[in-house]
């Protein structure tokens, strides 16, 4: 099986860069390592679409930040994606504050970013009555956005999926052989070729492309801890809440999610398992501590979750283009923050490089673009209604906390890129999400996978391969 | 003498039951009974499933009608893997007479239709 | 679709109150209950020690059920339903048979019992692996679905569903390895300390918690530390317990998703809503009653309260109460009173009090009072924060009275 060209990660990039190709007339194949796409850096983060005013103008980090960011809005619309502008705050406590926001103003001026204001305490306590006392000023950037990142990353695969391109998960890639011809993968004991590679390996970049013998990049994992809060403190803020970055660091972030949810975090914390997303008391202790200085009054017992992500670093910037061992092999390597932002337009530059490689990319006729999906619970009474009249499986809530049918649990079973687990589900469905996390509908969702892929209970995990839940049934072994 | 907390009703009594047989502390004369047996041969009831056929359960509540000896409760769960019930089932239907040879049976705690 | 008394949920709350409310004369009374079948979550309690007070004998949860689901004649029940919201006395709720559907209720009874709290709201930190279930749901898998979570478990929290399923899970051949308790008492009931984990030779660690969760895909290993008097891990004294499995029992919470959304108002010590002694809610002709008010011990003060509620509600078209209520508080060592509210117009009988104390209590006094003047003074023994106490007052005693406020005094320290 020979490809034009394999995608080496399936977390947003590699899924974006899976959607832009999927338009073009070539044969496309996404390896996964893990038993699902999004499972890495994109399930883990603030969830943030930065409006670009971090970044140094003229990197690749801010060109790729403000194309990024300004196609989100179609992008996520067209993919029925949650994404709200709903603009950001960086906000300052100090003398010594105002100025570095206001060398951050002038950095996003020259970035271009539009409609960046820096406003006084009471502009700011105006826009965010819940903020602390202690804010002094703060840099408004009203294109910041809030999405659902796996979300994201699951649409655009699911369309490239729909239009043709092949995935495969559970495929960690071990091997890259090339000759003149292209390269020969070897992913899960499989050997696929392909004339071109995208190395979009998140954390793992450096590791792929020294399969080819490429050099000039380690990335380090750096782990960001997380708070997700129930919706009772949801609405305690309105605008992304960042803080004024010191010598100390970034300081954490306070935000609204496109579920409703708050989040509030990340730390930063060095480290070298690049599978260790574990979260400590430490990181957390700081987390609650730092993010007091934005807004004192969140109720951490209306904690629903902890959780940790792990992010790319190594590079000062953005690594987009070949490797200077082969042209054919585009590296998208240290994509760290703003990475998801940039998502779309870094796979908008990875098929650029591809088209100077040497590929032809020719644009299919018969492209379907966009998604739709149906969320229940955001349906009008009478549409609600004239659904279940359709379809009974809409009338059955499985999730009680979210609403979510078992309809839609149906619908994502039955859509491109099916969900293997009960994590699956929820990132798809949004079932488990809510403030009882599954307690109710684990086993719920469990039945119905189990029954749809005509698989025993026993077979059925919960998240990534290996973990099982549970052990046999009781009453000692089946006569 | 034996300091006992008493398991037969929610209340916990603190029971004492002295060498010469007596016993303090009760608030009923269950708590009594149950005193005595504790101190010198105790007994559980034993609340378990047993596998269910021909019904939408899997699995059949059951219990033993009477308190068993405490020793002969995991001989009982034994007894009961290699049970299994057809619907429909009443509450109260024997499962299994003389469990362990105790002379007591194991009864259906629900109804369970075919 | 119209119905004189609309119970939501079909648990013992809900049983109880839908068959009181017919009995009390009710015309249509109807059940709207999620489950395929009535008894709540009963179904999944197989172990004995429910109505003891009600019935004289220690029944298993699906008998106790029973004896409610055999009274359900001339009451509608609709299975397989949710109810999505209530406004006023309207509810509106969903099945795949019936579709979507509103219910004009002349009374509705909220009933939908409480649900678990998660690792997420006590923050464990570490890996998130399988293999964490709250003690339901692990009891859900092993009881009604006959399934094993897994083989070597630690129990966190020592509330009585955990030390249920630490004598269940034994008992179907798995090894439970340890009861890891944060505070220096257990908050489940002594007897079950007792035969649950006594019977077992199963440990607890008392001022113990787990302080870091281990396992890239299923669950490795917890790391469990002795805790401080403020309830801090100290350090030094982590040690590591391999296992596979971890049941939480770390205290249940009022399903209030829909009293919320109602608008009813809800007491912040209890978290579920404000009731007067007959049960109605802050909503006129909405009433609540069992775990979706205060989480009991006993099913058989649930059903009490169900049919309290249940009776209220049938009436609730003929009665015009106006002289106003009593606000009920708690006082020194007392955690929460229910109702908050009493009628001085109520019915005739007397009222009862239900509430927690805040600490182990082995000897004290329990004191009523309005402002400075004694109401009631009861002497108790061995109370603690696992059990809840109740004391009956007289009605007349509340006719004049401004606020009631419940105490603990001359209160002996310690455990017992």
């Amino acid at each position: 099986m020979r490809y034009d060209c394999i995608i080496i990660g399936g977390g947003v990039v590699g899924c974006a860069v899976a959607y832009t190709l999927a338009r073009f007339r070539i044969r496309t194949l996404l390896l996964e390592a893990q038993n699902d796409v999004a499972m890495g850096t994109t399930r883990a983060n603030s969830a943030i679409v930065h409006a670009g005013y971090d970044p140094e103008p003229g990197s690749a980090m801010a060109r790729t930040n403000l194309r990024g960011s300004a196609m989100m809005e179609e992008l996520c619309r067209k993919l029925d994606v949650r994404y709200e502008r709903i603009g950001s705050l960086v906000l300052g406590f100090s003398e010594k504050d105002r100025e570095t926001l206001a060398r951050l103003y002038d950095r996003g001026v020259k970035n271009g970013v539009p409609g960046l204001r820096l406003l006084d305490a009471a502009e700011t306590r105006k826009m965010e009555p819940n903020l602390s006392e202690n804010v002094a000023c703060a840099l408004y950037a009203p294109t910041a956005g809030i999405v659902d990142p796996w979300g994201l990353a699951l649409a655009m695969a699911q369309v490239a999926v729909r239009n043709g391109t092949e995935v495969r998960t559970d495929a960690p890639v071990t091997a890259i052989a090339r000759d003149a011809q292209g390269f020969t993968v070897t992913a899960g004991g499989e050997r696929y070729e392909a004339r071109t590679v995208v190395n979009a390996a998140g954390g793992n970049a450096d590791v792929i492309h020294g399969m080819i013998g490429g050099t000039g990049f380690t990335l380090h994992p750096d782990k960001g801890a997380y708070y997700l809060l129930d919706k009772s403190q949801g609405k305690l803020v309105s605008h992304v809440i960042f803080q004024c970055p010191t010598e100390k660091g970034k300081g954490v972030l306070v935000s609204p999610t496109v579920h409703g949810n708050l989040i509030v975090g990340p730390d930063a914390v060095p480290q070298t398992d690049k599978e260790d997303v574990s979260t400590s008391s430490e990181s957390l202790d700081f987390i609650r501590k730092t993010a007091a200085l934005s807004v004192d009054c969140i109720n951490y017992r209306d904690s629903i979750r902890n959780f940790a992500g792990l992010r790319a670093r190594g590079t000062k910037d953005f690594i987009i283009g070949p490797s200077p061992v082969d042209a054919r092999f585009i590296n998208l390597a240290g994509i760290q923050s703003p990475g998801l932002s940039a998502s779309p337009a870094i796979a908008e530059e990875a098929a650029e490089w591809l088209r100077r490689a040497g590929l032809a990319l020719e644009e299919r006729d018969d492209f379907e673009d966009g998604r739709r999906r149906v969320e229940f619970r955001k349906l009008s009474r009478d549409e609600q209604r004239a659904l279940i009249e359709k379809n009974p499986a809409y009338g059955r809530v499985i999730c009680r906390c979210e609403t979510i049918t078992e309809g839609e649990i149906l619908d994502a079973l039955h859509a491109p890129l099916p969900p293997k687990t009960i994590d699956g589900v929820k990132r798809r469905c949004g079932s488990g999400m809510g403030r009882c996390q599954g307690g109710f509908c684990g086993p719920r969702v469990h039945e119905i996978l189990a029954r749809e892929w005509k698989l025993p209970m026993e077979a059925i995990e919960k998240d990534r391969k290996g973990s099982y839940i549970l052990t046999g049934e009781t009453k000692g072994e089946r006569a | 003498m034996k300091e006992l907390i008493c398991i037969v009703c929610p209340s916990g009594c603190h029971i004492t039951v002295g060498d010469d047989g007596t016993v303090t502390g009760n608030t009923c004369k269950r708590g009594e009974a149950y005193a005595r047996k504790e101190a010198t041969h105790p007994t559980r009831v034993l609340t378990t499933t047993v596998r269910l056929e021909s019904a939408v359960l899997r699995r059949l509540p059951v219990k033993t009608r009477e308190d068993i000896p405490k020793e002969k409760l995991f001989d009982a769960m034994r007894a009961l893997d290699g049970v299994t019930v057809r619907a429909p089932v009443r509450r109260g239907d024997v499962v299994l007479r003389d469990v362990c040879a105790t002379g007591v049976d194991v009864i259906a705690c629900r109804d369970v239709n075919a | 679709m119209r119905a004189d008394v609309t119970v939501i949920g079909a648990g013992p709350a809900g049983l109880a109150a839908a068959i009181a409310a017919k009995e009390a004369g009710a015309g249509r009374v109807l059940i709207l209950e999620r489950a395929q079948e009535p008894g709540g979550i009963l179904n999944q309690c197989i172990h004995n020690g429910f109505g003891l007070h009600r019935f004289g004998e220690e029944l298993t949860g699906p008998e106790y059920a029973g004896r409610f689901s055999d009274r359900l004649e001339g009451i509608e029940c609709r299975y397989d339903t949710m109810v999505l919201a209530l406004e006023g006395r309207t509810v509106t709720a969903v099945n795949p048979k019936d579709g979507l559907f509103t219910v004009e209720s002349g009374a509705v009874v909220l009933a939908m019992g409480c649900r678990e709290r998660t690792r997420g709201a006590i923050g464990v930190p570490g890996d998130r692996p399988s293999g964490v279930f709250t003690a339901g749901a692990a009891q859900r898998y092993m009881n009604i679905e006959g399934y094993r979570v897994g083989e070597r478990a630690v129990i966190l929290g020592s509330g009585d569903i955990g030390l249920i399923m630490a004598r269940r899970m034994t008992l179907e051949g798995a090894k439970v390895l340890a009861c890891v308790e944060l505070m220096p008492y257990s908050s489940g009931l002594n007897r079950n300390i007792v035969q649950c984990l006594q019977d077992y030779d199963i440990p607890l660690y008392l001022s113990h918690t787990i302080v870091r969760i281990i396992g890239k895909t299923r669950l490795e290993a917890v790391i469990v530390a002795r805790v401080d008097e403020n309830r801090r891990p100290i350090p030094g004294t982590e040690f590591r317990i391999d296992c596979d499995t971890l049941l939480l029992s770390v205290g249940l919470i009022p399903e209030n998703e829909l009293s919320r959304g109602a608008g009813l108002e809800i007491d912040p010590h209890t978290n579920g809503p404000v009731v007067y002694d007959d049960m109605e809610t802050s909503e006129p002709g909405v009433f609540a009653c069992g775990n979706v008010v205060q989480v009991h011990d006993l099913v058989d003060y649930v059903s009490d309260e169900g049919e309290r509620a249940g009776r209220a509600a049938a009436v609730y078209a003929e009665r015009h109460p106006d002289g106003g209520a009593v606000e009920t508080v708690p006082g020194e060592g007392i955690g929460y009173v229910v109702p908050q509210r009493i009628r001085r117009d109520g019915g005739e009988n007397d009222v009862t009090l239900f509430f927690r104390v805040r600490t182990p209590c082995p000897k004290g006094e329990l004191v009523v009072r309005d402002g400075e003047r004694e109401i009631v003074r009861k002497k108790r023994l061995h109370m603690t924060p696992g059990e809840m106490e109740k004391l009956p007052i007289a009605r007349e005693a509340v006719r004049n009275a401004q606020r009631l406020t419940v105490s603990l005094e001359r209160a002996q320290e310690g455990t017992r």
